[in-house]
C-alpha cells in the first residue's frame, strides 16, 4: 500500500532536519570554519520552520498524515501524525525557544573551543524531535521522537570536552535517560501487548475492552508515567537536574529546561488525555501526588543553592510540579492550563538563562554572589533578569507568571483538588524566597575589592536573545489571552 | 467609561516608567516624584469634587473593559462611598511622602521615586478594582516595591524584615487567591458589583464559610489581625520613614478594605458564621497590641504595635456586621491612616535628629528642646489614643457601640464581652501613649552631647550616600551637617539647656508634609459626618445580604 504524505503537515520537522544536514555539509566544505555563519544557517532553519508553523496556524484547520485507515481495529482514523492546535502551540514554543538557544549558542561558540558544525547539527536534530513529538499520535512515533530529543542532548552536553564537569553531566544524563527510556518502552510494550494497537486514539477504547487485566494496565500506566517523569524531572526522578544543569553549557541547560521539558510534557499530555483517557481514575491521583512532591522538592532544594544554574535547575523542577498539577484534574480541558503554563514558563525561563549566559563568561563559578551589584554594572541586563525572576516567582510586575499561576490554580480549585491548591500556594511562597533573594542581590551595592573587572560589553547575540525574551514575556504579561486562546 | 480612575493609575505608572529613561540618571528625582504624585492628588481632588454624594452607594466613574477573556478577567474600575476616602488618602499620603523626601533627599533617589510610584499605582488600583482577579493583581503589585523600600532604604535589620514582610504577605495573598477562586468556581462571575448585589446567592453555605475563611486569612495577614501580625513590627521599624508611613497609612487598609468590599458583601453567610471568631481575635489584638506597646522601648516599634491594636478596633467593627460597626471600621481606617501616618513622620523626624528612636536614650524634655515637634507628637499621640474631638475617637467609639448591639444573627452576650474587653483596650491605649509622652516629651532634657549615632546606616541617612562612613568621626560629622543646614530652619531652635547641642526643630518641608494630616484629623474629629455621610449609604448596600 502506498501512503500519500502531506508534506505541508510535516514541513516544519522537514525544514529543521534539512537545515541539520546542511549545517553538517557546510561544516565540511566551508573553507574557514566560521561559527557565526553556521549559526546563521541554523537560525535560518529554525526561522523557516517557525514560518511554516505560523502559516499552518494562520491557515487553520487540522492536517493528518501517515494514516492507517480503519480496518476493524477500532474507532479513530489511525493517523500517526496530526497537526492540530495543540501541535501548533507546542511546535511554536519549541521553535521560539530554538531561536533563543541558537542565539545563546552563538555566544557560547564564540570562544571557539567547541566544534560548531557538530554543535548546530545536534541542536537542530533535538529541535526536530521536539517539533515532531507534539504531532505524534502513536506510541512508536512518540518514543522515537522523544529519543530524537534526548540523544543529541547527551552529546551536546559532552561537547565541552575540556571541562570535566560537562563529561560527568553528560554521563549522568545519559544513564538516567537510557534507564527511563527502557522503563517507558516496557510500559509501551505492555500496552501494545494488551491491545494490539499503537495508535493513541484506538488505545483508549481497546484498553477498556481488555477484560480482567486491570493489574497489568496499572503496571503499564505507571511504567509509562515513570518514563516521562524522568524527562520532565519530576520526583522521584529529579535528582539529575542539579549536576546536569551545572555541568552542561548554558545553552544546553536552557534547551533541557525548556525544549526537552516541553517535549516531555507534550508526550505526557498526549498519552494521558488521548491514549489513557479511560484510565484517568488510575493516573489522576498519581499525578496529583507526584506534582505536589515535585514542586515541594524542587523549591526546597533550590532554597540552599548558591550557584545560579543549580538554582535554575531546581526551580525548573519546581515549575514542572506546577505544570503537572492541572493534569491531575481528570476530564474537561484541564491540560490547556498546563500548556498555557508551559508556554509562559518557557518565555520567562529562557529569559533568565539568556541573562545568566553572558554573566557565566565573566564569573567562572557563576554563583549568586557574582550577581551582586549587577544593576550598577549592567543595568539593562539586571532589570531584565529581575523581571524574569519576579515572573518566575509569579508576582507583579511579572504578570505573565502571575496569570500562569492563576490559570493553574483555577483549574485545580475547579477540579476539587483543594489540598493540591494549598500545597501549591505554600510552594509559591517558598519559591519566592530564593527568587527574591537573587533579585535583591542584583540591586545590592557591588562588592568592592580587587579582582573586580569592569563588565565586558554584552555579546550581540545574547543581547538579542534577552531582548526577544523580554518582548515575549512582556507581551504575555499585558495580553495573556494570546497564550490562553491558543492553548485552550 | 470614565477617564479619572484610569488616569489615576496611568499617571503614577507612566511616571515610574518614564524614570527608566536614561535622561533621568542622576537628575533631581524627588522633584519629579513630587510633580507626578501631585498630579495624581489633583486627580483625586477632581474625583472628590465630581463624586455624586447623593448616591454614594452606587459605583461611579465606572470603567469596564475586557482584558483577559480566558480568565474572565475584566478591567473593571469604579468608585463608591467605601473606596473614595481610601483612594484620596492614598494619593494624599503618597504626595506627602514626596514632600517629605524633597526636604530630605534619600540615597538612590531615582530608584526610590520609581518604587514609590509603582507602590502608589498598586494601592490605588486595589481600591478602585471591581473585579476579583483585578483586585488580586493590584493587591500583589505592592509586594515587590514595598520589599525593596524596606530592603534598600531600611534600618540595620532591613534584610530580614523585608524578607519576612514579603513571605508573610505572599502566603496571605496565595490563600486569598484560593478563596477568590472558590467564589468564582461557585458563583461563576468575577464582577464584585454583581456578586455583592447577589449577596452570596448561588454559593452554598459550606463553600461560603470555606471561602470566607480563606479570603479572611489572606486579608487578615495584611490588616494585620492577631496572631498573623508578627511581620508588622519588624517591617514598620526597619522601613524608612516614607515606607512606614505608606505601610501603616494605606497598605494595611488594603486588608480591611477587602473585608468591606469582598468578604462581607459577597459571602454574608460565611461572614455570619465566622464573625464571632473574627471579633474574638480582634479584641485579643486590641489588648495584645496595647500590652505589647507598654513593653516597647523603640518609638517606631511602639507605633507599629499600636497599629495592631487600632486595626483590632477596625476588625471588631466589621465583626459586628451592623451598619454602625462597619461605618466605624471604615472611619477607623481613614483615621488610623491619617494619625499613624503623622506619627511615623514624627518618629522619623525624631530619629533623624536624635539619631535613635530608643525612648530611654531620647531622654525627656522634647517639648523644651524641640517645641514644635514635641507638641505635634503630643497631638498625634492624643489623637491616636482616641481623645474625643479628634479623628481617632469616632472609629473606636462606634466600633464599641456596634458591638453593644451586634447583628441579629450574632450572639449579643458574646459581643458585650468583646465590647468590655475593647473598652479595656482603649484604657490601655491611653496608658501607653501617655507613658510614652511623659517619658519623651516631658521632663528635662537629659541627652548626651551630640546626637548619639549608633550605626553606619543611620549616619548615611543623615549625611547622604557619599563614601564610606567612619564610625569615629561620625558624631562630629553629623553635628556639622546639622549645623550647616540650620539656615533652613523655620522656627528658632529651642534654647539649648546647659550648653547641649542644639537640634533643629521642624523644617518647612516637614511642616508642609504634616499640616494636612493635622488639619484632616481635626476636621474628621470635629465633624465626623463629613466622612460618615459618604460611607453610610455604601455600608447599607454592603450589609444588605447579611439581613441585619
Amino acid at each position: 500500500m502506498i501512503q500519500s504524505i502531506d508534506y505541508v503537515a510535516i514541513g516544519a520537522p522537514l525544514a529543521l532536519a534539512s537545515a541539520a544536514g546542511l549545517v553538517l555539509l557546510l561544516d565540511v566544505f566551508l573553507p574557514r570554519r566560521t561559527p557565526g555563519a553556521l549559526g546563521l544557517v541554523a537560525l535560518a532553519g529554525v526561522l523557516v520552520a517557525g514560518g511554516l508553523v505560523a502559516a499552518q496556524a494562520a491557515g487553520g484547520g487540522e492536517r493528518r498524515t501517515f494514516c492507517v485507515p480503519a480496518s476493524g481495529a477500532g474507532p479513530g482514523d489511525g493517523c500517526s501524525f496530526v497537526v492540530d492546535g495543540f501541535t501548533l502551540v507546542l511546535s511554536g514554543l519549541v521553535l521560539g525557544a530554538g531561536v533563543v538557544v541558537v542565539l545563546l549558542s552563538m555566544t557560547e561558540l564564540a570562544e571557539r573551543r567547541i566544534p560548531p558544525g557538530e554543535w548546530y547539527f545536534l541542536l537542530l536534530c533535538a529541535l526536530t524531535g521536539a517539533v515532531l513529538l507534539p504531532a505524534a499520535r502513536d506510541l512508536a512515533t512518540l518514543v522515537v521522537a522523544l529519543e530524537l530529543v534526548s540523544l543529541p542532548v547527551f552529546a551536546l552536553t559532552a561537547l565541552k570536552r575540556y571541562d570535566g564537569r560537562a563529561s560527568e553531566a553528560a554521563l549522568k544524563l545519559f544513564l538516567v535517560s537510557v534507564v527511563s527510556t527502557a522503563v517507558m518502552l516496557f510500559g509501551v510494550s505492555l500496552l501494545y501487548g494488551l491491545t494490539g494497537t499503537l495508535h493513541l486514539d484506538r488505545l483508549s477504547a481497546a484498553l477498556s475492552a481488555v477484560p480482567g487485566a486491570s493489574g497489568v494496565v496499572a503496571v503499564a500506566v505507571v511504567l509509562v508515567l515513570a518514563g516521562f517523569a524522568f524527562k520532565v524531572a519530576a520526583v522521584p526522578f529529579h535528582f539529575w537536574a542539579g549536576d546536569v544543569y551545572q555541568g552542561a553549557p548554558v545553552p544546553v541547560a536552557a534547551l533541557l529546561s525548556v525544549v526537552s521539558k516541553a517535549a516531555g510534557f507534550a508526550g505526557l499530555i498526549l498519552i494521558l488525555t488521548t491514549g489513557l483517557r479511560e484510565q484517568a481514575a488510575l493516573w489522576g491521583p498519581v499525578i496529583a501526588v507526584v506534582s505536589a512532591l515535585t514542586m515541594t522538592a524542587g523549591n526546597v532544594l533550590a532554597l540552599r543553592q548558591r550557584a545560579a544554574l543549580r538554582l535554575l535547575a531546581w526551580s525548573s523542577v519546581a515549575q514542572s510540579g506546577y505544570i503537572l498539577a492541572p493534569l491531575a484534574v481528570v476530564g474537561g480541558n484541564a491540560f490547556a492550563a498546563s500548556v498555557a503554563y508551559l508556554v509562559i514558563y518557557a518565555a520567562m525561563n529562557l529569559g533568565a538563562f539568556a541573562v545568566v549566559m553572558p554573566v557565566s563568561r565573566t564569573a567562572a563559578r557563576n554563583e549568586l554572589d557574582d550577581y551582586r551589584g549587577l544593576a550598577s554594572r549592567r543595568p539593562v541586563a539586571a532589570v531584565a533578569l529581575a523581571f524574569f525572576l519576579v515572573c518566575l516567582a509569579g508576582l507583579p510586575p511579572g504578570l505573565a507568571g502571575l496569570f500562569a499561576k492563576v490559570v493553574v490554580f483555577r483549574q485545580i480549585v475547579e477540579g476539587g483538588l483543594g489540598w493540591l491548591a494549598v500545597v501549591m500556594a505554600v510552594n509559591t511562597v517558598i519559591g519566592l524566597y530564593y527568587y527574591i533573594s537573587w533579585t535583591a542581590r542584583l540591586f545590592a551595592p557591588a562588592p568592592s575589592g580587587p579582582g573586580r573587572v569592569p563588565a565586558a560589553p554584552m555579546p550581540v547575540s545574547a543581547s538579542v536573545a534577552v531582548g526577544l525574551a523580554v518582548l515575549v514575556t512582556l507581551a504575555f504579561s499585558v495580553a495573556p489571552q494570546l497564550v490562553l486562546s491558543a492553548s485552550g | 467609561m470614565s477617564w479619572i480612575p484610569i488616569a489615576m493609575l496611568a499617571v503614577p505608572l507612566l511616571g515610574a516608567a518614564a524614570l527608566l529613561l536614561p535622561r533621568f540618571a542622576g537628575g533631581p528625582s524627588h522633584r519629579y516624584g513630587l510633580a507626578v504624585s501631585g498630579v495624581t492628588l489633583a486627580l483625586a481632588v477632581v474625583l472628590v469634587a465630581a463624586f455624586d454624594y447623593g448616591d454614594a452607594a452606587r459605583t461611579q466613574f465606572a470603567t469596564d473593559l475586557p482584558w483577559i477573556p480566558g480568565l474572565a478577567l475584566r478591567f473593571h474600575l469604579g468608585v463608591d462611598g467605601v473606596s473614595l476616602p481610601l483612594v484620596v488618602l492614598t494619593a494624599l499620603l503618597t504626595f506627602l511622602c514626596f514632600v517629605h523626601l524633597a526636604g530630605r533627599p534619600p540615597h538612590r533617589p531615582r530608584a526610590l521615586v520609581f518604587t514609590l510610584l509603582v507602590l502608589e499605582t498598586g494601592i490605588i488600583g486595589t481600591f478602585l478594582a471591581l473585579d476579583l482577579l483585578l483586585f488580586f493583581v493590584f493587591f500583589e503589585v505592592v509586594l515587590v516595591p514595598m520589599y525593596f523600600v524596606i530592603a534598600i532604604w531600611g534600618g540595620p535589620g532591613r534584610r530580614a524584615a523585608a524578607v519576612k514582610f514579603i513571605l508573610y504577605t505572599l502566603l496571605g495573598s496565595a490563600v486569598l487567591l484560593l478563596g477568590l477562586l472558590v467564589v468564582w468556581a461557585q458563583a461563576g462571575t468575577l464582577d464584585m458589583v454583581a456578586l455583592a448585589r447577589g449577596g452570596g446567592a448561588g454559593i452554598a453555605r459550606s463553600a461560603q464559610i470555606a471561602a470566607f475563611l480563606a479570603i479572611g486569612v489572606g486579608l487578615a495577614v495584611k490588616a494585620p489581625m492577631w496572631p498573623l501580625h508578627t511581620w508588622l513590627p519588624d517591617a514598620h521599624t526597619e522601613a524608612p520613614t516614607v515606607g512606614s508611613v505608606l505601610l501603616a497609612g494605606v497598605l494595611l487598609k488594603m486588608g480591611t478594605y477587602g473585608f468591606a468590599r469582598i468578604a462581607i458583601p459577597i459571602l454574608p453567610e460565611g461572614a455570619a458564621a465566622v464573625a464571632p471568631w473574627l471579633g474574638a481575635l480582634a479584641v485579643v489584638g486590641i489588648v495584645y497590641g496595647s500590652l505589647a506597646c507598654l513593653a516597647q522601648r523603640d518609638l517606631k516599634r511602639m507605633i507599629a504595635y499600636s497599629s495592631v491594636g487600632h486595626m483590632g478596633f477596625v476588625l471588631l467593627g466589621f465583626a459586628t456586621l451592623t451598619p454602625v460597626g462597619v461605618n466605624a471600621a471604615l472611619f477607623g481606617n481613614v483615621a488610623h491612616g491619617l494619625i499613624t501616618g503623622l506619627l511615623f513622620f514624627l518618629a522619623g523626624a525624631v530619629k533623624d535628629r536624635y539619631g535613635t528612636a530608643d525612648m530611654e536614650r531620647l531622654g525627656g524634655g522634647m517639648l523644651r528642646r524641640l517645641p514644635y515637634i514635641g507638641s505635634l507628637l503630643t497631638f498625634a499621640c492624643v489623637a491616636s489614643l482616641g481623645l474625643p474631638g479628634l479623628a481617632g475617637f469616632w472609629g473606636e467609639m462606634l466600633a464599641l457601640f456596634g458591638a453593644f448591639r451586634p447583628a441579629a444573627a450574632l450572639s449579643r452576650p458574646l459581643f458585650l464581652v468583646f465590647m468590655a474587653i475593647g473598652g479595656l483596650g482603649t484604657v490601655l491605649t491611653a496608658a501607653y501613649f501617655l507613658r510614652m509622652l511623659s517619658r519623651v516629651t516631658h521632663g528635662s532634657p537629659a541627652v548626651p552631647e551630640g546626637p548619639p549615632v549608633t550605626s553606619a546606616e543611620e549616619i548615611r541617612e543623615i549625611l547622604g550616600d557619599e563614601g564610606p562612613v567612619e564610625p569615629v568621626a561620625a558624631g562630629t560629622a553629623v553635628t556639622a551637617a546639622v549645623a550647616e543646614e540650620s539656615a533652613a530652619v523655620l522656627a528658632p531652635p529651642a534654647e539649648p539647656v546647659g550648653g547641649r547641642a542644639a537640634l533643629r526643630d521642624v523644617t518647612a518641608y516637614e511642616l508642609a508634609a504634616w499640616v494636612p494630616l493635622v488639619v484632616l484629623t481635626l476636621l474628621f474629629g470635629l465633624w465626623p459626618k463629613s466622612l460618615l455621610a459618604i460611607t453610610t449609604p455604601a455600608v447599607q448596600a454592603i450589609l444588605s445580604g447579611v439581613g441585619s
